[in-house]
């Protein structure tokens, strides 16, 4: 089986984070705020986030944040949801939590939540398990769940459970493996898994593995890295990764790589990006793969960074 | 990532009249290295004009000509969405032409990047603008992109909103047949169809359906017995009624025919273990069927245990799952018999 080439893809991300100007960065330039958390993540994983200026980025990043409490995607970029999680878990990584204004943050947060439980993304109001999630893990990493009706959001999210055990994004929207992670996790931090039916739940995440070795997100669709983790950490938190063969997805996210120029592409063969060289190092964490730091499947950050917030130094 | 259109008529906005007044805000990112490449030229342009207009908060027709010109150089920008948005409504712009725009949007974008929230959210508020008028246009819109990509996730949840808020229910079930007989293997229309049968208006609901229901499911089964998702279909026909499950004589029947028929039956196979655990008594015929399947001329032995060896060999990247199984089913199917009060029946 292959290795990781993990030299390379440092090189790849602090390539990528240095070349502003390359037509990558500046079509993605409203979501660096994600494409931080992705790249620095990975740096952590791989050991090596004192390479990243840490000063630079944090004060870069505050200036995205807004009147409201909320981040945009970058400086100029109205703030949403999903960037202030980012923006939340970057801060985690530099044990910087403390550089916020924490009732601010979370009120932004709490006040996006609607009367049936859910959450809008923003202002304007769309709906997606993935705001849930989003919403209950920055509450979480600030202990400030109990700004919002926690009851009321688990409520909305089983409200998305379908007959196959899985969730969507919305009452009877598809199962996807992507927002499964999504709802899984938001369960998992409130304390509401017994909500999940794991043994279910848990052969459908199985049966996303294919000949490859890879995994699919929903039936009959190809397999795809990210999935490593959003298949693979769902599977964790309910207890049930032993049923698919970790060996072969290993050698699957491996054969991903691009071992001459670094970084991790969706499927063998195909461009690599920092969001599936992300995805993919973060799996191998799961799949226990040597030399890489462990991270939580539930706050996808390293363990050692949410022991730090739960727990103390 | 956008594949940008050789824009060999675009005047640059610096040359443009109507722009004079309007100082352009670059990005404030850091240092600057040189820019290579043409293109980027353009897109650098267009944002650090648009970022102009967005900071004086600028809702004019210039304004919305520059969101019109960013989001065709990066559909993803959600600032440049919104902030359309808010001009829009400035303007008291008329709401169907909007729909137009976006179709325009999609139709021009590569394959793969109409994946993209902003354009369907962007969309769905339009159509919430529109109200009930737009059903059957946000119907026909999102046929059109299914017909390209019958499993796209952004296209069934607008659908699925279009239906619950909007109407338009009645051909709905039609549809999702279509779409299964053009590719019986896409998920996304099975989920799409239990969400008809379980929630449109107008149908009887699950109750009144399942009848023909599992009768189409179990042929879309014997076409080809390997697909996952009528199988799961059929499980979630029977939610909550898992006695019905294995009284229902269709049931066991399409399983005994694939198991007999000895191809694709790992699924049939599941399913036989779902039903024993349910206290389904399995006939001679489907004993014999599954001792047929194993190598090992099991005759006589523990039902459970010679299914689950066969799963673990012929499905060995699950091998783990079916060993769990091969532990819990008797124990789940001696809890049923006892909750029936049969105790004393082996399996």
């Amino acid at each position: 089986m292959g290795e990781l080439a993990v030299e390379k893809h440092v090189k790849f991300i602090l390539t990528i984070e240095k070349e502003k100007d390359s037509f990558e960065s500046v079509v993605m330039e409203h979501i660096r705020l994600n494409g931080a958390y992705w790249a620095l993540t990975t740096l952590d994983i791989l050991g090596k986030l004192n390479t990243v200026d840490q000063d630079e980025v944090v004060s870069w990043m505050m200036q995205c944040q807004h009147e409201s409490g909320g981040f945009g995607g970058n400086i100029g970029h109205d703030p949403h949801l999903l960037y202030t999680l980012s923006a939340i878990q970057v801060l985690a990584l530099f044990d910087k939590i403390d550089a916020l204004d924490i009732d601010k943050v979370s009120n932004y947060i709490a006040g996006l939540q609607n009367n049936d439980g859910s959450f809008s993304g923003d202002m304007w109001g769309e709906i997606d398990t993935r705001f849930s999630c989003v919403a209950i893990l920055s509450l979480a990493l600030l202990k400030r769940l109990d700004k919002i009706n926690v009851e009321k959001a688990v409520n909305y999210i089983v409200s998305c459970k379908n007959l196959d055990g899985g969730f969507g994004c919305t009452p009877g929207a598809e199962s996807h493996a992507g927002q499964i992670f999504c709802c899984v996790a938001a369960l998992a931090v409130t304390g509401s898994l017994h909500h999940v039916d794991k043994d279910l739940l848990g052969w459908w995440l199985c049966e996303r593995q294919v000949k490859s070795g890879g995994l699919n997100g929903r039936p009959e669709k190809l397999p795809d890295v990210c999935y490593s983790w959003w298949v693979l950490s769902s599977l964790i938190m309910i207890d049930r990764v032993h049923w698919i063969d970790k060996e072969k997805l290993i050698k699957f996210i491996l054969d991903c790589q691009d071992k001459e120029n670094g970084g991790i592409s969706d499927q063998p063969e195909d461009a690599v990006d920092v969001f599936h060289t992300y995805f993919g190092v973060a799996g191998l964490s799961l799949l226990e793969y040597p030399g890489l730091k462990a991270i939580d499947p539930a706050y996808a950050l390293p363990v050692d960074v949410v022991n730090r917030i739960f727990f103390g130094r | 990532m956008d594949v940008l259109q050789k824009s060999s008529e675009r005047i640059p906005l610096s040359q443009r009249p109507e722009y004079a007044d309007v100082k352009p805000v670059p990005q404030d990112d850091g240092p600057n290295p040189i820019v290579p490449i043409s293109y980027t030229d353009e897109f650098r342009e267009t944002m650090d004009y648009f970022r102009a207009i967005y900071v004086a908060d600028e809702r004019s027709l210039r304004a919305l000509q520059l969101t019109t010109e960013a989001i065709k150089l990066n559909p993803g920008n959600y600032t440049v969405w919104q902030f359309r948005r808010l001009v829009l409504e400035a303007l008291n712009a008329d709401m169907n032409k909007e729909l137009d725009f976006v179709d325009g949007i999609v139709e021009g974008i590569v394959e793969g990047n109409s994946k993209n929230y902003q354009i369907w959210h962007h969309r769905r508020w339009v159509a919430e603008n529109l109200g009930t008028d737009a059903s059957t246009r946000e119907l026909e819109f999102t046929k059109t992109i299914l017909s390209k990509d019958a499993k796209h996730y952004h296209a069934w949840s607008h659908r699925q909103w279009v239906l619950q808020a909007l109407g338009g229910w009645k051909d709905e079930l039609t549809y999702c047949e279509l779409l299964l007989k053009d590719d019986i293997f896409n998920n996304s229309a099975w989920n799409q169809r239990y969400f008809v049968v379980t929630r449109s208006p107008l149908l009887g609901g699950l109750g009144a359906m399942r009848e023909s229901e599992v009768t189409c499911t179990v042929n879309a089964i014997m076409e080809h017995p390997e697909n996952e998702s009528p199988w799961r279909y059929l499980r979630g026909l029977y939610r909550n009624d898992t006695h019905a499950l294995v009284k229902d004589p269709q049931v066991a029947s399409v399983c005994l025919k694939i198991l007999t028929a000895k191809n694709n039956y790992v699924h049939a196979l599941s399913m036989l273990l779902d039903l024993l655990c349910h206290g389904f008594q399995p006939s001679l015929e489907i004993r014999n069927a599954v001792y047929g399947l194993s190598d090992s001329g099991a005759q006589g032995s523990d039902l459970v245990k010679v299914v689950c060896s066969i799963l673990e060999l012929v499905d060995p990247m699950r091998a783990n799952y079916w060993k769990w199984r091969r532990n819990i089913v008797p124990a789940q199917a001696a809890q049923c018999l006892k909750d029936d009060g049969l105790t004393g029946l082996s399996l």
